[in-house]
């Protein structure tokens, strides 16, 4: 036995003491008798001493002794195991101290996460994420750890241990809005992205073989990507509008959906446009003559060189795309496009702040899935084409 | 092109300048575009939004994006140097995963989720902008010092240069254009973010966009967002101008 426990992780360190910090000074959850008013704290350790207390407390153990486990890959993947389950640890134990608060209080009364929760939750997943970029592990098991995690909050969500708190609630009040509202964001992001591709991939290509397009395009699309969105939904709201007085019948409206898809479309094509054109430009001239040399015709030597080796950096223009629309989406509801935005704005104007989280909390984790997901094709797209001479991963 | 020797065809054609005289012209003289407005929407009682002027309200708006950038600099500034340190190296790929992943948050979910932790008002939007300010500004930091050579560390530190001499005589020089590219990002994702920190209680350009949409009053919604659109534009193309200044002061 030393005198001085060896410390092997100075980041687990900082965040086991973020953890300690939280469990004893900040709230776990906050408890009000109704959505409006404001609630009383309930701290975390009343909550720890019953039989739900196990699955924090647990992890959470193990958690505190992580700074100092040796960096092997039992050790890392113990903590990284400790974080994940911490985690969703104390996702069932909100659920549950949520079900017990309930009991003998009115149906209006409100269980909703607090800044402990949040801390101690951010905590947990950020010592599990370290650990694994620690252990080595490449984008694609990363995810698998969020995915891990996702799948156990899922399970709980699904089997109804998460009904009583107060997000939870404001849902099953609004179990058809919501689902229409993710169906509609999705609309408006698959609706923007097709003309986007149609013009933009072209665009591209042109922008790469000949340089006055490049030199014509760019300036006008960067200065689009400057203006911010709510300006810009806004300046196509009157003319839009005249032009449905002007051409009775045609559906067209300075609200709704038509205005959103447009300025959503006009703010993808900058990535799409870039990355096709970077993408083209970076496949090396030796290659593309090594396959004219082979008797390539120049629409084959665009299928099968070029198009092949300039997808990753074409995949990475699209995640940045569909993230980036994602949260468009979101400001778009503001000019009545609906989707998720709008349970969003509905919550801050009318100061429901379950309402907000049900429509905020939903974007972020569609953002997050479009990036894991587009993660997944440019680590296969690059796998592919393996490592060529002279020229970066994206 | 710098201003002092500029032709004047240079500077009919020059971005800043145009949008700097527009930007003004727009804030300034919105009033006296009542009659304009007046004529094209007939059927509004009010066709000027007069409740604030658009003076004060753009003070307030680059009071706000000033800020948060200003924080965000310093924070995400000294993260960036103190995980390229050897005693910070530990925390920088936690710091990179933190930058990455919290850039694909969307900026006004974000701003959303403000209100449930911290309340109504200018200080939770302040408090947003400037986390999301961060991310750009510490994966930049991190990426410009990272791509100073080793062999000017090397022969900086030969000349018998301390750490510190080091970092401000050598590494930030040399990283200063990657640096400002983040928080070019940062700060023009603010301003528009900051637009929309109307809907959380922060008086902004946004204001009169989100008045004029919720009460169906289109001249609010133009004024709002023509005087924004102009602010956005003309911040880029400051920064494009400082970007040049920098590139060749330090290629001097």
């Amino acid at each position: 036995m030393t005198d001085r426990l060896p410390l092997h992780n100075r980041v687990a360190l900082l965040m086991a003491l973020a953890v300690a910090v939280a469990a004893l000074a900040l709230p776990f959850l906050g408890f009000a008798p109704n959505r409006l008013l404001s609630g009383r704290p309930v701290p975390l350790w009343p909550a720890l001493q019953g039989l739900d207390g196990v699955a924090v407390l647990l992890p959470g153990l193990v958690l505190l002794t992580a700074p100092f486990l040796r960096p092997t890959r039992a050790g890392l993947g113990l903590t990284i195991a400790a974080g994940g389950l911490f985690t969703t640890g104390l996702v069932w134990l909100a659920g549950a101290q949520a079900a017990s608060l309930a009991q003998g209080a009115s149906a209006a009364a409100r269980t909703s996460f607090a800044s402990g929760f949040w801390v101690m939750a951010a905590a947990g997943l950020l010592t599990a994420i370290d650990a694994a970029r620690r252990l080595g592990l490449g984008a694609v098991g990363r995810l698998a750890v969020g995915g891990a995690v996702a799948g156990l909050v899922a399970l709980q969500l699904a089997s109804g241990h998460l009904d009583a708190l107060s997000i939870l609630k404001e849902y099953a009040n609004r179990r058809e809005v919501f689902a229409d509202a993710v169906l509609r964001h999705a609309t408006l992001v698959v609706a923007a992205l097709i003309p986007t591709l149609l013009v933009g991939i072209p665009l591209g290509v042109a922008a790469h073989r000949v340089q006055a397009v490049g030199r014509a395009v760019f300036p006008v699309l960067n200065v689009v990507q400057t203006v911010p969105s709510i300006a810009l939904f806004g300046l196509l709201m009157a003319p839009l509008a005249a032009l449905g007085a002007l051409l009775p019948g045609s559906g067209i409206s300075g609200v709704g959906p038509l205005p959103a898809v447009i300025a959503l479309t006009l703010y993808s094509l900058l990535p799409i446009v870039r990355n096709t054109a970077v993408g083209l430009d970076g496949v090396p001239s030796p290659v593309r003559e090594a396959a004219r040399g082979m008797g390539l015709t120049p629409r084959q030597v665009f299928l099968r060189v070029d198009l092949p080796l300039a997808l990753p950096v074409f995949l990475s223009g699209l995640r940045i795309t569909v993230v980036q629309a994602v949260g468009l989406a979101a400001v778009a509801a503001l000019i009545g496009a609906g989707g998720l935005g709008a349970i969003m704005f509905q919550g801050l104007f009318a100061n429901a702040l379950d309402l907000v989280l049900l429509g905020a909390v939903p974007v972020i984790l569609l953002a997050v899935a479009a990036d894991a997901l587009l993660s997944i094709g440019i680590a296969a797209a690059t796998h592919r084409i393996g490592v060529l001479p002279g020229r970066s991963a994206p | 092109m710098t201003g002092a020797g500029m032709a004047p065809r240079e500077l009919l054609t020059d971005r800043l300048m145009l949008g700097l005289v527009a930007l003004v012209a727009l804030v300034l003289g919105m009033p006296s575009l009542k009659p304009l407005f007046a004529t094209l929407f007939p059927r509004l009682d009010r066709p000027l939004y007069e409740a604030e002027s658009f003076v004060s309200l753009t003070l307030d708006h680059m009071a706000l994006v000033g800020l948060s950038s200003l924080a965000a600099i310093l924070l995400g500034g000294g993260a960036g140097i103190a995980v390229t340190r050897p005693w910070g190296r530990e925390f920088r790929g936690l710091l990179e995963t933190v930058a990455t992943m919290g850039q694909t948050f969307p900026p006004v979910a974000v701003l959303a989720l403000a209100v449930p932790v911290m309340g109504f008002g200018a200080e939770p939007a302040l408090i947003a902008l400037t986390l999301y300010a961060l991310l750009p500004v510490v994966e930049n930091t991190v990426a410009g010092l990272d791509g100073v050579p080793a062999a000017v560390l090397d022969s900086a530190r030969g000349l018998g240069m301390g750490p510190a001499a080091v970092l401000f005589r050598v590494e930030l020089p040399l990283a200063a254009p990657v640096i400002l590219a983040g928080i070019r990002t940062a700060v023009i994702i603010n301003v528009g973010t900051a637009a929309i920190a109307s809907t959380v209680g922060a008086k902004t350009l946004g204001l009169p966009i989100i008045v004029g949409l919720n009460g169906s009053n289109q001249a609010y919604v133009i004024q709002g967002a023509l005087i924004v659109a102009a602010l956005a534009v003309v911040i880029d193309a400051g920064f494009d101008r400082l970007a040049g200044w920098l590139t060749r002061w330090s290629q001097r």
